[in-house]
């Protein structure tokens, strides 16, 4: 074993750096670096795609250094042959593409490509010799990192990934900055000049810093801060706690004035997914229930708001009654659906379970879509005028002002899913996620327990879709594809199963992200296919898991605390 | 008098005829075992009783009350608990909320405390690990984790399956006792076993199952003397 962890290491090192190459190279072929290159993450220096190559080549060079079992310089070797062969890699494929015309095969394989990974050098063995230097020096720099202490990688991950995440959301912070001319100009030297992404170098630099002092700061004296801390009086403990939750609150509720209009609709676009996920998290968190149509609630609220409120005339019942009016029977339909559902799948578990309702959620959609029912559906052209809300005769029409509708939406679906989670039901469908048929020997009707779970996973299905016809103020059912099902679910898993803060992160991410960085909106599905497999290997019970799947997910290491306390 | 009656009992998985007229009796206060050989109708005879399957023909009497087509929630509301095969514990729930879910049908906070405190006293080693996941708990902490669980229903008749399976001589040797001593606190016991000798040893009667009907029925002593059962079961020529 020994012998072959010595000999083998080069082996792996050149093996890792292919994977990497062709990760890279593939990066390339699907167009991926050059729409990423049009976004800058230093202004004018560094973009978006040339990043993502960067970070291909420390991933590969950090993780074939990782053997812990080898001497540090042979590590370091590793990793540096590592980069040195993804960079070869990629210049065979710039040798390729230069001999051969890639590009009646591979669409994105441009010139504007070769052009990127050329970095713009017009001598193309000069833009080969430095690639591999630069392949070289940044493998060796993923490498050292092993060589530093926790503090110093902490600085190193740390520093890079809030630089990382303030460059990309560079945006997002200039806009939410505009009504304070004063902090914009004197943040101003921070970001590129008008017109550019990115931050500056001298941002760049200035953030690095402060992040490296916060966790200078954080290892000096976090420990002692967080004893006072905890030293704290129950009753100041509590005030304390109240005033964090008081700020947050606040905070929600100045957003849409500090965000503006186009943020705002982000946010409400991140509300609405985020009530889906509470509702699916129900079904799928809670009672085990895996249900790939949950699309269907969310079709079946949005349509009854349109059908009962529209003012275009084109509908069968004319009713146009108000926002408030539709939207109880919105959520009832929804739950009436949920237990028409539920009713024949009692007995179905798992797999079956899964087709079954993937079924279910395009019959609600091609329902809708059908020209027989148009007279009611108004067929693939849906619905128009759709009613807004009104509070006190204020039309809530602005995402501005439709953002307040959905935040009390969201707070009061958190409220019923924390409630539930520890009631006597919510204990109830953990026991049926576990075993059905113990938990009927412990007196749990499955029938009721199945069914409360679908029809209060389809209500918040059914408000979301609700809110959601009253934002577009159109209803069509191309809106409703498999594809939102599986974002929703991809949302809890992410976030963490049956976890209500991990509804919330993954909502965030997987929903924000994409709205506001468009170029992985064009590449949504392929990077959460990644960030699920990563998650899957490294972090399987989600970002914010419930107690339970870590306990159980981390199981050997509860194990040897066991065993050595 | 008769508490359980089973009287022609027919039970079958589609198209299989598990069970074969099968009639039992277990009076109160009695430790009853059905032994016999696997596949032999053991586990099906307890589902039956617990109404997990249904049978087919036949009458499952609880002090007189035929409750052969309750559903299976409904049962534990008339004193019938069990232990299920192979423990059937919440595995990935801590060993606390697993006695919370025996008490599912209780629904008394007041007599929950006192009742988790009987069983960790009957089960001290539940009480040191009462927040570990059930699931790392070793096979025989397991068993008695299912036999408490069981217990915080209240019940009146308690179905024990297979309780020694997998588990080291000095465990099986505490379960029994425990059973024992849940017996003589005035719990009826429907054993099923595999490990004649050992069930027959604490029971007062018994039943022998063989492909899905009852061959011989005895007091445990008798049975422990019969020469076919000594053969069969007890490993004795």
């Amino acid at each position: 074993m020994e012998q072959e962890n010595t000999t083998s290491w080069w082996r792996k090192a050149i093996q890792s750096g292919v994977i990497g190459g062709i990760i890279a190279i593939l990066a390339g072929l699907i167009g991926m670096i050059e729409s990423f290159h049009a976004r800058d993450i230093i202004a004018g220096r560094i973009s978006m795609g040339e990043t993502l190559l960067l970070l291909i080549v420390i991933g590969f060079a950090y993780s074939s250094s990782r053997n812990e079992q080898l001497p540090i310089s042979t590590r370091v070797t590793s990793g540096v042959i590592t980069g040195v062969v993804t960079s070869l890699m990629i210049v065979l494929f710039l040798m390729l593409g230069a001999a051969v015309n890639l590009r009646s095969i591979f669409v994105n394989a441009s010139p504007a490509l070769y052009k990127i990974l050329t970095l713009e050098i017009a001598n193309t063995s000069l833009a080969y010799i430095a690639i591999i230097v630069i392949g070289a020096v940044v493998s060796l720099a993923a490498s050292l990192v092993h060589a530093a202490t926790p503090f110093w990688k902490r600085i190193i991950s740390s520093g890079f990934a809030i630089v990382l995440l303030l460059a990309l959301l560079q945006d997002l912070i200039r806009i939410s900055l505009t009504p304070f001319p004063f902090i914009t100009s004197v943040l101003s030297w921070m970001f590129g000049r008008r017109g550019q992404e990115g931050l500056s170098i001298l941002g760049a630099i200035v953030v690095f810093l402060i992040v490296a002092g916060a966790i200078y700061n954080d290892a000096k004296n976090g420990a002692a801060r967080r004893a006072r801390r905890e030293a704290l009086p129950e009753a100041a403990k509590r005030t304390r706690r109240w005033v964090n939750w008081g700020l947050l609150g606040l905070f929600l509720l100045i957003w849409p004035q500090i965000a503006g209009p186009v943020l705002s609709d982000v946010t409400n676009s991140v509300g609405l997914y985020i009530l889906m996920g509470l509702g699916l998290n129900i079904v799928v968190g809670y009672a085990g229930l895996l249900d790939l149509g949950y699309v269907a609630f969310y079709a079946l609220g949005a349509f009854t708001m349109g059908v009962l409120t529209t003012t275009g005339g084109e509908i069968f019942f004319d009713v146009r009654w108000t926002f408030w009016e539709a939207l109880p029977f919105a959520v009832i339909v929804a739950v009436l659906a949920g237990i028409m559902l539920g009713i024949p799948v009692l007995k179905i578990r798992g797999d079956y379970l899964a087709i079954i309702t993937l079924g279910f959620g395009e019959i609600i959609r091609i329902m809708f879509l059908s020209d027989f029912l148009k007279p009611y559906f108004g067929g693939s052209f849906g619905i128009v005028s759709i009613a807004s809300p009104t509070i006190g005769g204020i039309v809530l029409d602005s995402p501005q002002t439709l953002y307040y509708v959905i935040l009390a939406a969201c707070f009061v679906a958190l409220f019923v899913a924390h409630r539930l989670r520890d009631s006597r039901i919510g204990r109830a469908w953990k026991a049926i996620r576990e075993d059905e048929d113990v938990a009927q020997a412990m007196g749990i009707n499955l029938t009721a327990t199945k069914l409360l779970a679908f029809a209060t996973g389809a209500a918040f299905g059914g408000l979301s879709g609700a809110i959601f016809a009253a934002k577009l103020s159109t209803v069509y059912p191309h809106s409703f594809t498999l594809i939102t099902s599986i974002n929703v679910l991809a949302l809890i898993i992410v976030g963490g199963m049956g976890s209500l803060p991990g509804v919330i992160v993954g909502g965030l991410l997987l929903a924000g992200l994409p709205e506001l960085l468009r170029e992985f909106s064009e590449y949504r599905l392929l990077i959460f296919g990644i960030l699920l497999i990563v998650m899957m290997l490294n972090k399987p019970e989600g970002f914010v898991p419930e107690a339970v799947h870590k306990r159980e997910f981390h199981e050997d290491e509860n194990l040897s605390h066991a065993a050595g306390g | 008098m008769a508490m359980l009656d089973l009287t022609d009992i027919h039970t079958y998985y589609g198209n299989i005829h598990a069970l074969k007229g099968i009639s039992i009796t277990v009076n109160k206060g009695e430790i009853v075992t059905l032994i016999g050989a696997n596949g032999a109708g053991k586990t099906t005879t307890l589902r039956t009783i617990t109404g997990l399957l249904k049978p087919r023909v036949g009458t499952v009497k609880l002090d007189g009350e035929d409750i052969a087509r309750h559903k299976a929630n409904d049962i534990v509301y008339k004193g019938i608990a069990m232990v299920p095969e192979g423990r059937g514990i919440f595995a990935r729930l801590t060993v606390t909320e697993n006695l919370d879910m025996g008490a599912y049908s209780r629904n008394s906070k007041t007599e929950y405390d006192s009742d988790i405190q009987r069983i960790f006293s009957l089960f001290p080693r539940l009480k040191e690990r009462r927040n570990q996941i059930a699931g790392t708990l070793s096979g025989g902490e397991q068993q008695m984790l299912a036999t408490g669980r069981a217990l915080m229903a209240h019940p009146t008749l308690l179905l024990m399956d297979e309780p020694s399976m997998g588990l080291a001589p000095v465990l099986v040797e505490l379960i029994f006792e425990t059973i024992q001593q849940i017996n003589k606190e005035g719990v009826t016991v429907l054993l099923v076993e595999q490990n004649a000798l050992m069930a027959l040893s604490i029971a007062n009667r018994g039943y022998v199952l063989q492909s899905g009907a009852i061959v011989l029925q005895d007091s445990a002593e008798a049975l422990k003397k019969d020469p076919t059962v000594q053969k069969a079961y007890l490993g004795m020529e």
